[in-house]
């Protein structure tokens, strides 16, 4: 089993994200696992890291209206490799996001209080 | 080992001061008047409680601080805190309790003052940095999210999702303890200010103050006490994920398992339930927990709930209180959606009372439509 006292689950997603990478897991028995984990969800086995290909698909949206804000997306994709994650659809009006939307990854770099993190743009210009 | 159908009842059942409380009170001082209410419902003294059930956002070990309030060293105690859904499990775990004689009189107390003190204050979010980059209003946003995705797979609407406040809202008026007290039509639910596409205030559940307490006995013991006493027929259970991100299917929630559960060891089917009681803690919940529970087929719920069939008068009697969108909602509603489950079989629920209401159903969520519990309550008529 992995050990936690050099390298946590999202100490080495982070370093992926930072060389713009968006890595995932896989388990011995090829499933996808998303969010980053010490074990195996349901077998309790090991993981390996993959990098993902960076594309997906739009499986939920919303738009978050925040008080003098212009409305604010959140959306969930599901990447082509077969895992999902929560993240943002940029460079888009937030409300124009659609369901089945193909989207391609980017790495945001964060700031100095956010580590990085995973945001999608749409592989198309929208209609 | 399983449970058995009807070896409990409810004896006692009563809300706290709801609404806003007085500046200082705390969640404690809530569950306190709750449970004693409860207990002079049922004719039983602070004595006589040997069991005790608590969750509260508020306080981390509710069991400890409420024993310790009360002045009570309960031999059997859980804290188990899975959100709004809370409450039924207890139920369950109560029901386990007495069953094997770990206690005879347990008593599941909420209260919250997240009005008074701000939900910020009352329910401080976990970090999680696979979200918090994206700024979602928690847990709104997720509940949001599943209602985009049941609209774009079975065609529900907003006016749909509206219908469930508005319905919701009629029941309100009939009960003197509601919150909101003048009518609301389906134009002002989409008109009022967006919060998280589709949803705007008015789809969105209460802030505020309130609580209460249950009181559980066994079946023999209930006989001899003060109120009718209402049975614990089945009892059903589901966690299927955590953030929402981790939901298999937006569209299918735990209740599809927690339901058929309750159903089995109820031996009772939906179209035997006269009333039902569900968390709706936006409006897409009950659309979803009509189609897990059975009531009407997968995808069907937004046109379900359209014409009035939930309001009063209508097919179905869903949330007769008002529910957590018109009548209360103190952060973890669970146990207000069972003592009005409760009352409705007892027949003390006046103007909105269901007539000849045998069989009630209580369901509960929690989190990010994570947690789903389902009890279902009985008259001594269905033992």
């Amino acid at each position: 089993m992995q050990s936690l006292t050099e390298k946590s689950p999202l100490g080495t997603f982070l370093e992926h994200l930072e060389q713009g990478e968006l890595a995932y897991q896989v388990a011995e028995d090829g499933r996808a696992v998303f969010y980053p984990r010490a074990v195996a969800p349901r077998t309790g086995g090991t993981l390996e890291w993959r990098v993902s290909k960076g594309l997906g698909t739009v499986y939920s949206t919303t738009a978050v209206y925040y008080k003098g804000e212009p409305p604010l997306n959140i959306a969930l994709i599901d990447m082509d490799e077969g895992f999902r994650l929560m993240s943002r659809v940029e460079e888009i009006d937030a409300m124009n996001v659609k369901i089945g939307m193909r989207v391609r990854f980017r790495a945001h770099p964060g700031d100095d209080k956010q580590p990085p993190y995973p945001v999608f743009t749409p592989l198309e210009a929208p209609k | 080992m399983s449970l058995s159908r009807g070896s409990v009842a409810v004896v006692g059942a009563a809300e706290s001061d709801l609404g806003l409380v007085a500046q200082h009170t705390s969640p404690l001082d809530l569950m306190a008047q709750g449970t004693i209410a409860a207990l002079d419902d049922a004719g039983l003294q602070l004595s006589d409680v040997d069991g005790l059930l608590s969750a509260s956002t508020q306080s981390r070990f509710a069991p400890m601080a409420l024993s310790e309030y009360l002045g009570i060293k309960p031999r059997f105690f859980d804290g188990t805190s899975i959100g709004g859904s809370s409450f039924m499990t207890h139920v369950a775990h109560a029901q386990a309790a007495i069953e094997l004689g770990m206690c005879e009189v347990a008593v599941i107390a909420y209260g919250s003052t997240q009005r008074s003190v701000s939900r910020a204050a009352a329910s401080p979010r976990e970090y999680n940095y696979y979200e918090a980059p994206f700024r979602p209003i928690s847990p709104i946003s997720s509940y949001a999210l599943a209602a985009m995705r049941h609209m774009h797979q079975y065609g529900t609407t907003r006016e749909q999702l509206a219908e469930v406040a508005v319905s919701a809202r009629k029941w309100a008026l009939k009960n003197p303890k509601a919150w909101e007290k003048e009518p609301l039509t389906v134009e002002q639910v989409l008109n009022a200010r967006m919060v998280s596409y589709p949803f705007t205030v008015r789809d969105c559940c209460l802030v505020v103050d309130g609580g209460g307490a249950i009181v559980l006995t066994s079946a023999a013991r209930a006989k001899s006490l003060r109120k009718k006493p209402v049975y614990v027929l089945g009892v059903g259970e589901c966690l299927s994920h955590s953030s929402i991100a981790n939901m298999p299917d937006l569209t299918v929630t735990g209740a599809a398992e927690s339901g058929p559960q309750a159903y089995a060891m109820a031996q009772v089917k939906p179209s035997d339930v006269d009333m039902v009681s569900l968390y709706d803690a936006f409006t897409i919940t009950p659309i979803l927990f009509l189609e897990d529970l059975g009531f009407c087929p997968k995808g069907e719920g937004g046109r379900f709930v359209s014409g009035g069939r939930i309001a009063p008068g209508g097919e179905l009697p869903v949330n007769t209180s008002g529910g957590g969108l018109s009548y209360c909602h103190p952060g973890m509603y669970g146990l207000l959606v069972m003592i009005e489950a409760i009352r409705q079989v007892r027949g003390e629920c006046g103007e909105r009372q269901v007539p000849n209401c045998k069989i009630a159903l209580g369901h509960g969520n929690g989190g990010a439509l994570s947690s789903q519990c389902t009890v279902i309550f009985g008259s001594e008529a269905t033992l």
